[in-house]
């Protein structure tokens, strides 16, 4: 068997990347349930993979025939339902972690130099999860489908002088039709899940290469020779890492320490999965919309038109907005600002554990806006939310102005040397 | 013959410079440009085959539409490039009326170029009673309802008769004319169209002699 194992090593590098990135990782040991949403986020994404796949077998990109096949899907081929709600309850499960998992990285300041790129990426990752799940909506050729996909392809018609002939573009026709079902259809099934795929792989060696945050934003590195020998871990920590650092003794090997943790994670994610998808896969309409059980239809608009939960947020900014052109800009800054969170915070304290109260505050208020607007954004127009989303989407980039402005003479407390026993 | 190694080449390499460095620069960056106008030459049939097909430009071509069973106040739908294309024939009263909330439009004049020429005025359409408008909204495309018979008055003051979109609220008259305060910057557009006879219209094209 060690014959084998070393034949295969000196061909490829198994055991080496296996020892580098799980066995022999150093993790920070008090990583707490905020550090399960990476994990959660990777299985949804195999899971997005996997019934999507399944489903393609059956669903037929076409303005005549998409409606009916996922009727089909849903009638007709064994377990074809179930597979069908494994992928629409997994899309909004990913947008679920990925937002509390971005959370995590807020309040512990997991952006902060030296993980920018890292931030980044995942970042990217967001960006492009949006991409595959809009155009993912509009693939059951359903009503909101139809008109979800009108509304967000018009906004490129704000952008002047090229916009109206991008939206033809972009259309393959005059208007959505069968034409953009088919492309969106390739691009969902093939061209941004691997763009996806790519970038979470960038994710995780970048993150692998400037090592895990913790909730006290305490470094597990040190500098070469800078700690004695009882200082340092016990654990066989890879070479990789040693050789450039010293590894402090307050860390765990990630594989089987946190992947039990996440495990254990993963068994209470799963029975909330599990309950929505068997017992409320459509969430009162706001997983699957009801006009969405209407086939697409041109010349008819829904009374209501809302994206799907997890856009709505940037929905209302959208509409906050009283202009066509202004509003589309003001919705892509309010994701663009996100990007640039790492040079937004410039204090040098990570854990907002050891930060000040105005900046607990404004996370906290930050949070809450979002919810708010996302509320806002889907539910019916009424006056008063036009006001609301207009305060609110002062209130949310004022949270990265007032970083930028308080986080440079931020009083502090004293950051401990070791992650505190 | 393992002996000479990958850095053994490099270094013997580094040793002979080239005789003309100038000849070297030149092919690299004639292969470089080369090589660009290639990966924009494919990209070229890439990007286009985004394009509208010639099919989907044949079911946008021109669309005749029979109107001679049109009542006053009648509203009807035709499609014409898949999108809703509305004909109303408006009454006396409406058109009357269509001055008198000018002060609460954004472009009253339709100085926005949202109409052929020959629409360009108080009711945006050749024959005053006929109006002739593509039914999509301008801000995101929804298509806006017809509420006639003082149903609008809810949504704008004194207005008997308009376009509201249930998306976001925006409003028009019933020239299509927009509101102040909602979303939508323009006009509704009006198609290029004219009259063959006086009971049809051909949409999608203007008149040779317009």
């Amino acid at each position: 068997m060690n014959a084998f194992l070393n034949w295969i090593e000196q061909r490829i590098p198994m055991m080496r990347t296996a020892n580098m990135h799980a066995i022999q990782y150093p993790a920070p040991r008090n990583m707490n349930f905020w550090y399960v949403f990476g994990f959660l986020a990777t299985i949804v994404l195999v899971n997005q993979i996997v019934t999507g796949i399944w489903i393609t077998m059956n669903f037929e990109p076409s303005a005549e025939r998409a409606f009916a096949s996922v009727e089909y899907i849903m009638r007709e081929v064994d377990y074809g339902w179930l597979i069908r709600y494994m992928h629409s309850t997994g899309a909004s499960a990913f947008f679920v972690v990925v937002y509390l998992h971005m959370f995590r990285g807020m309040i512990y300041g997991s952006y902060q130099k030296p993980r920018e790129l890292l931030w980044i990426f995942g970042m990217l990752i967001y960006l492009a999860l949006m991409a595959e799940a809009f155009m993912g909506y509009v693939l059951p050729w359903g009503q909101m489908s139809y008109w979800g996909a009108q509304v967000i392809v018009s906004l490129f018609s704000a952008i002047p002088v090229i916009g109206p002939d991008l939206v033809e573009w972009i259309q393959g026709d005059y208007v959505i039709s069968g034409a953009t079902l088919n492309r969106f259809f390739a691009l969902h099934v093939i061209a941004l899940p691997l763009v996806i795929v790519i970038l979470v792989f960038l994710h995780i060696v970048a993150l692998h290469e400037v090592g895990s945050n913790n909730p006290d934003g305490v470094p597990i590195k040190h500098k070469k020779g800078s700690l004695s020998e009882s200082e340092k871990t016990k654990f066989k920590i890879h070479e990789y890492y040693t050789s450039k650092y010293d590894i402090i003794d307050d860390v765990v090997p990630f594989f089987p320490h946190i992947v039990l943790k996440d495990l254990v994670a993963f068994s209470v994610f799963l029975f909330v999965f599990c309950y929505i998808l068997f017992f409320a896969p459509e969430m009162g309409g706001k997983f699957l919309e009801h006009p969405n059980f209407e086939i697409a239809n041109p010349l008819k608009t829904p009374e209501h038109i809302f994206p799907v939960w997890y856009f709505t947020p940037f929905y209302a900014i959208l509409k906050a907005v009283p202009d066509k052109l202004f509003g589309v800009l003001t919705m892509f800054a309010a994701i663009g600002v996100l990007f640039a969170l790492p040079w937004f915070d410039r204090s040098n304290v990570r854990s907002w554990r050891y930060r000040s109260g105005l900046h607990k505050t404004n996370l906290i208020v930050f949070a809450i806006v979002f919810i708010f607007l996302g509320y806002l954004g889907g539910t019916p127009q009424e006056n008063w939310k036009i006001i609301a989303s207009r305060i609110g989407t002062v209130i949310y980039f004022a949270f990265f102005f007032l970083l930028f402005i308080y986080s440079k003479s931020e009083k502090t407390k004293p950051v401990p040397e070791r992650i505190p026993r | 013959m393992s002996e000479v190694s990958v850095d053994a080449n490099q270094s013997a390499q580094d040793n002979s410079a080239p005789e003309n460095s100038n000849r070297r620069k030149f092919l690299t960056v004639a292969t470089s440009v080369v090589g660009a106008v290639g990966v924009v030459g494919v990209a070229v049939p890439f990007i286009a085959s985004w394009n509208p097909s010639a099919k989907a430009k044949a079911a946008g071509a021109d669309v005749e539409v029979d109107i001679s069973g049109v009542q006053v106040g009648q509203l009807i739908r035709v499609m014409w490039r898949s999108k809703p294309v509305w004909i109303v024939r408006r009454s006396q009263e409406v058109l009357e009326a269509l001055g008198a909330h000018e002060g609460q439009l954004k472009d009253p004049n339709s100085e926005t170029a949202q109409q052929p020429p020959y629409a360009t005025n108080q009711y945006r359409s050749i024959k005053d009673e006929l109006l002739v408008l593509v039914g999509i909204c301008t801000h995101l495309g929804c298509s806006p309802q017809h509420l006639a018979d003082g149903e609008f008055a809810q949504y704008a003051e004194g207005v008997q008769d308009g376009f509201f979109c249930p998306c976001h609220g925006s409003k028009f008259d019933m020239s299509g004319r927009v509101f102040q305060g909602v979303p939508a910057g323009l006009n509704l557009q009006v198609p290029p169209y004219y009259f063959i006879d006086d009971n049809t219209v051909l949409i999608g094209s203007d008149g040779e002699a317009a």
